[in-house]
Parts: structure tokens; C-alpha cells; sequence
């Protein structure tokens, strides 16, 4: 299963394989809103750490269709499948491998791009816990759509449509607790659902992922 | 070790392709899968493989036997020879690849892009994954398309090493390998199409 993480790792590091998407995206997203709203400062520091929780959900759904899509085209999932490792031990190690081309880049990533959205300084360290606690989630709840739409062409839209609703706790809860967090409220509730939602993806989607791909690889 | 199929049906998106099949594959030995274009050779690996359920019989074999050898070689472009095959030997838990490039004549190649091979190199690579995967049992779905006259040599040669050491394949394929195989023709099974696959499983419905 290691291989299978480190294989994949290699693959998107190398030309064509679309590092750097997310990264990118969620950088034109972050230049963007302060020319759209304008140079208040007070008002992009009240909306930055939800529009930056916005960016980086969005630019974690560029890359989905791509977890599943290729290893089915080039019939690596067919081989994967009869091979000797257990299906959710390999969807887990596909959300693994998203996450840190993806998820971890964008986390580690927004602090900076906070500073261009006037983002308060205790809002440096609070976008960047909660994205470290929430995007897990993002990456595990993506690789379940991209395993129920594999074998679609075209699967994309269909995949978005279905993992949209599936991201609205983790954006609300996690969102909301940087919120409260950078004007000093209480966020001991927000934050311990942020991670249940983060904990609950990981331990049960595995399985409902491997399972979806079961049966579309009939 | 062996494969003992009873009483198979299998099926393709919901219609039955071909039913009550059963034959023996015992170790050392080949048998070679006839039968014209769609008439369900690649569904019965498949389903062999345990890609998809049958729809009656039994297939008994030992655990961890098969190893599966599909149309598509799975093949990541952007990595090398020696990657790519270094990664499906780490998968099934053995680590020598050197042996599978000598005998598929791979190993000028083994620094190349998959993706810059030509396609008969593919499938040499494609072939040469059997070989790391160590497991007894090869179900090969027309292991020769697109190779040439000697490498199609060289796959008979790794068959017969691999039958000789106790192993066993069963090919799908429409030419002669020169192998000392037993012919397994499906013609005599096909199935009847408008007979109902089986009604009440949830999943029918979706496909």
C-alpha cells in the first residue's frame, strides 16, 4: 500500500500529473476577491477566512476526477483490484496521496495568501489549524464521489454535484471556527465538529469508496 | 493447486454470455480459451479474476492464486520500464525484477518512459508484470495482440517456464502458441440472451 501511496505521489509530481492546479487556483481566487469587493480592508478581513475556506474547497474539487479516472483508463484499477491489497486500504492510500499534493499544499499555503485578503493576525494561525483539520475531510469525501463516478465519461460535473452538499459541514464548521476564533468567541463547539466531521469521513468512507468501485468495476 | 470451475454462468451488463461451464486447470498445465469475438472469453476471466460475481456455479481455487492479465497493461506513461514493474512487484510483496526484464527483453528498456514505448513493448512490459506477481495461476485475456513473431516466442517460453515450475495459465487468444495447451472452446455454452439474469438483485437495475 505504500508503494501504491509513493507511486502516486511520483505520478503527480511529474510532468502532466497536475501539481501545482490546486495552488494555483486557490492563489487567482485569493488575488481576485480583493479586486472584486474592493480595498476596504475591513471588509476583507471579515470575509478572508471564509473566502479562503471557499478557495481551497474549491480548488481541492479541480483534482478529484483524477484519483480514480486514470488508474481506470489505463487499466491499472482492473489489475489493482485482483491485486493483494484490500480495495479500502487503496482508496484510503488514494485520499492519503490527494490530500498531500492538495489538501496539505493549500493549508500550508493560505497564511500567506491571508496576507493578501488583510486577513487579522490571529487569523494567520486559525485558517491554517482549521484547514489542516478540515481538508482531510475534503480529500476523503472527494475520493468517495470520484470512486461512485469511475467509470463515467465525462464524470466530472456529476462529481461535483454530488460531493457539493458532502463539503457543506466541513466548509460551515470549519469556517465558522476560524471566525469565531479570530474575534476572540467561543469555538470549542465548532472546532470538536470540524474534527468529528474530519474523523467520521476517514474511518467509514474508505470502505463505502471500495465498495463503489466494486461495482462499477463489473 | 487448481481451478475447478462448476456450473458457471456468467454475464455482461445484465445479459447471460455463456452458462453451466465447468472444466479442470491443474498445475503444469495450459489451457487455451477458443471461441469467436464477444462470445464471453474476457467475462469469464474477469469474473474468474473476481472482478465480478457469477450468476450460478461455483469456481473453486486456493486463495492468492490468480494472477490477472487484462486488454489494458496498466501502464503509467510518465514512469519507467523499471518503475512501473518495481511497483507491481512491491504490490504483490516480491522485490526481483531484473528476471522479468531479462526474459521479456526489457532490459535496453528499462529507463524509458512507458509512455515513449512502441505498443508491442507495452505489452512485453504488460507481460513482464506476470512475471513479479508470483502467483500460480495466470489468466491471460489475448496476451499476444500486438507482438511480434519473437516476442511472441519469448511469451511462450515464459509460459512454459512458468507451467514447468509448477504453475498453471489459462490464455485467451485465437493463435497458436506452440505451447503443448488443451483447448477449451466456449462456443457450446453460449448462453441465451433473453433468458432473465436473475431478477430481484438490487444492482441489475443500474446496469
Amino acid at each position: 500500500m505504500i508503494a501504491l501511496l509513493i507511486r502516486d505521489l511520483r505520478l503527480t509530481f511529474r510532468a502532466g500529473g497536475g501539481f501545482g492546479l490546486g495552488l494555483a487556483f486557490f492563489l487567482i481566487v485569493t488575488v481576485l476577491v480583493p479586486f472584486g469587493v474592493g480595498p476596504e480592508s475591513a471588509l476583507l478581513a471579515r470575509i478572508a477566512p471564509g473566502i479562503l475556506w471557499v478557495g481551497a474547497l474549491l480548488a481541492c474539487l479541480l483534482s478529484l476526477d483524477r484519483i480514480f479516472q486514470l488508474d481506470f483508463e489505463d487499466g491499472s484499477l482492473d489489475l489493482l483490484a485482483t491485486a493483494p491489497v484490500p480495495m479500502e486500504g487503496a482508496v484510503a492510500m488514494k485520499a492519503l496521496a490527494h490530500w498531500l499534493t492538495t489538501g496539505l499544499p493549500l493549508t500550508l499555503a493560505a497564511p500567506f495568501f491571508g496576507g493578501l485578503m488583510s486577513l487579522p493576525t490571529a487569523g494567520f494561525l486559525w485558517v491554517f489549524v482549521t484547514l489542516l483539520i478540515g481538508t482531510p475531510a475534503l480529500s476523503m469525501i472527494g475520493t468517495f464521489g470520484a470512486a461512485l463516478t469511475v467509470g463515467l465519461k465525462r464524470g466530472g460535473l456529476l462529481l461535483s454535484l454530488l460531493v457539493l452538499p458532502l463539503y457543506i459541514p466541513t466548509l460551515l464548521f470549519g469556517a465558522e471556527t476560524a471566525r469565531r476564533a479570530i474575534m476572540g468567541m467561543e469555538y470549542a463547539q465548532t472546532f470538536a465538529i470540524l474534527a468529528g466531521v474530519s474523523a467520521g469521513s476517514i474511518a467509514i468512507l474508505p470502505f463505502a469508496a471500495a465498495a463503489a468501485i466494486r461495482i462499477n468495476l463489473r | 493447486m487448481e481451478l475447478l470451475v462448476e456450473g458457471l454462468t456468467v454475464a455482461r451488463g445484465g445479459v447471460p454470455v455463456l452458462e453451466n461451464l465447468g472444466f479442470r486447470l491443474s498445475s503444469g498445465q495450459v489451457l487455451v480459451l477458443r471461441g469467436p469475438n464477444g462470445s464471453g472469453k474476457t467475462t469469464l476471466l474477469r469474473t474468474l479474476a473476481g472482478l465480478q460475481p457469477p450468476l450460478a456455479g461455483e469456481i473453486s481455487l486456493p486463495p492468492e492464486a490468480i494472477a490477472y492479465g487484462a486488454h489494458a497493461d496498466g501502464l503509467k506513461g510518465q514512469l519507467s520500464v523499471a518503475e512501473n514493474l518495481a511497483f507491481w512487484a512491491s504490490v504483490y510483496g516480491t522485490r526481483d525484477i531484473e528476471r522479468a526484464l531479462v526474459d521479456m527483453n526489457l532490459v535496453a528498456l528499462r529507463d524509458r518512459p512507458a509512455a515513449n514505448l512502441s505498443a508491442g513493448q507495452k505489452r512485453r512490459l504488460g507481460l513482464a508484470r506476470l512475471l513479479v506477481t508470483g502467483r500460480p495461476i495466470w489468466l491471460l485475456d489475448e496476451p499476444t495482440v500486438s507482438l511480434d513473431a519473437a516476442s511472441v516466442a519469448l511469451f511462450a517460453d515464459a509460459v512454459r517456464a512458468h507451467v514447468a515450475a509448477g504453475g498453471a495459465a489459462l490464455i485467451a487468444t485465437h493463435i497458436d502458441l506452440g505451447l503443448d495447451a488443451a483447448i477449451f472452446d466456449v462456443t457450446p455454452f453460449k448462453a441465451d440472451p433473453d433468458a432473465t439474469a436473475g431478477d430481484g438483485a438490487f444492482d441489475e437495475a443500474f446496469l
